[in-house]
């Protein structure tokens, strides 16, 4: 990866803080937030999907730990 | 009327002090469930055409123990038979290959592409991961992995701190694993180039003549992963996630049951050599979701950019769209999108007047492709709070040509067949 690329992620992610600082809700405002539908961890299905997906592609990770797990690649 | 109304006041302000504090602390569930297991379960069957068959099922139990302190357990075993490509070009000849082990040969008939029926393992895989706070602010998870096959063992350790601010709409975490993997399959790791032996494996001079062409008995691999997260509450309905992985992976990363062909200027096979892959890959990706709430479901975004020192690159594409048809039932379907670039190495075929590159697989799943998932869950409340679920998915992988010239009959044969699969999944959540 290039060095702009580097400097292109670190000006986002500072961007990204500033701009976030004003954005989110109040604490009786997630009503809709503490649903499990909306929770963003990787249940069930998602392990069962990943490791399909480390077994056929060359990608893994990303959302959660890509390690290694398996000599199923 | 005002002595009635005094009455039931109390109550209606208790309901709404208990209604609040879950909504602070966001968790209801959680807090409704104190000191009793949640389990979720799966049964996941996989299917390919022609190739390969898989049953895993999945007990994942989740408990909590003070509050906000979580032990969750997860059990997974899985059974893997059927085919699998063993690198090899199709030929307009039937051809004969040793099984990886050295004990036997199979072949594989004329125009065909050559996959090595003996694919079949077991594995069983422990999980074990404790959360807790260490502040009102922080929290720590800490777990253990370990997953046993016949033939690989992968033992590995992961941290996670994760700190909120922002009044908790904003979250950043650092997180780290590490995996020590150790491979030891049947008839050993092969010398990497070295030629496929075939002939008569009943021979006096066979084993000694198979042994030369192995190197020892196992190898092992470390993977170290760093993950950097920032999550985000944008509205009432919206977050958001952002993560960048840093990926290191050293020792033996060959496949000891793939080989290459070598071609002559016809295209005709003249020896079928092991597979060598560099001993060190460094992957890189940058990843982000976001969630949606509509008032009639939840629509579910995430694309992932991976890169590494293979020269490999791919863009997925995740998308789902849970629909909510009411009484807690719902469907979501479900489509994915991935295509990725070549290593560098890989070469579908070698020729013999061309020197022996330094590494070189023509293992289809580090080359060119394309997939597409396309699929749909349907999910049903039954007995208190319990979820039914029916899962159903459709994958088509279709690997395609980077840049290389078929040599001569090989121009009229499929050097990159697709690969189908249908998985169909049963899950049940219970307390």
């Amino acid at each position: 990866m290039t060095r702009n690329k580097y400097l292109g992620l670190v000006l986002l992610a500072t961007t990204m803080l500033g701009g976030c600082a004003n954005l989110g809700v109040e604490p009786w405002q997630r009503d809709l937030l503490a649903k499990e539908s909306m929770a963003l961890t990787n249940g069930i299905d998602g392990s069962l999907d990943d490791h399909i997906y480390f077994s056929k592609e060359a990608s893994s990770g990303g959302k959660s730990f890509g390690g290694g797990g398996c000599g199923c690649n | 009327m005002q002595l009635k109304k005094s009455k039931t006041q109390p109550i209606n302000i208790q309901a709404a002090l208990a209604l609040a504090t879950c909504s602070l602390l966001g968790t209801a569930t959680a807090s409704e469930a104190e000191n009793e297991w949640q389990f979720d379960t799966a049964v996941l069957v996989y299917s390919e055409v022609d190739r390969v068959s898989a049953v895993e099922v999945i007990v994942n139990g989740n408990k909590e123990y003070d509050d906000q302190h979580f032990l969750n357990l997860r059990f997974t075993i899985d059974s893997l038979t059927g085919a699998s490509a063993n690198g090899a070009v199709a030929q307009p000849n039937a051809q004969t290959f040793t099984r990886p082990s050295g004990n036997g040969q199979y072949t594989i008939e004329a125009d065909e592409t050559p996959l090595d029926d003996t694919f079949k393992d077991t594995r069983v895989q422990l999980n074990a991961q404790w959360t807790q706070p260490l502040s009102p602010n922080i929290t720590l998870s800490s777990g253990a992995h370990l997953s046993k096959e016949f033939d690989y063992l992968s033992l590995g350790v992961n941290s996670n701190i994760a700190v909120d601010f922002n009044r908790r709409n904003s979250t950043f975490s650092v997180g780290f694993s590490y995996f020590n993997d150790t491979l030891s399959p049947e008839g050993d790791i092969p010398v990497a180039f070295s030629s496929m032996l075939i002939g008569d494996s009943n021979s006096v001079t066979w084993d000694e003549e198979f042994a030369l062409t192995r190197a020892k008995g196992s190898d092992g691999k470390t993977t170290t992963d760093i993950l950097l997260g920032f999550t985000q509450v944008i509205s009432r309905r919206m977050i958001t996630q952002f993560n960048y992985s840093y990926s290191m992976i050293d020792g033996y990363l060959t496949d000891p049951f793939k080989v290459l062909s070598v071609v002559n200027q016809h295209g005709i096979t003249q020896d079928l050599i092991y597979e060598n892959r560099p001993g060190k890959r460094t992957k890189q990706s940058v990843y982000a979701q976001t969630k949606y709430h509509f008032d009639t479901g939840v629509l579910d975004l995430s694309y992932r950019y991976l890169w590494d020192n293979w020269q490999i690159t791919s863009h997925t594409i995740d998308s789902k769209f849970r629909i909510d048809l009411g009484k807690g039932r719902f469907i979501e379907p479900h489509f994915r999108y991935y295509q990725q670039q070549a290593a560098e190495f890989y070469r579908p075929f070698l020729t013999e007047n061309d020197p022996v590159p330094a590494f070189a697989s023509s293992d289809y799943r580090i080359g060119e492709m394309t997939a597409i998932t396309l699929g749909a869950k349907y999910a049903v409340p039954i007995n208190n709070g319990n979820e039914l679920g029916f899962r159903l998915e459709y994958y088509h992988q279709q690997p395609t040509n980077s840049g290389f010239d078929a040599l001569g009959v090989l121009a009229d044969l499929e050097l990159y067949q697709s690969v189908k699969a249908i998985f169909f999944q049963v899950s049940y959540s219970f307390q």
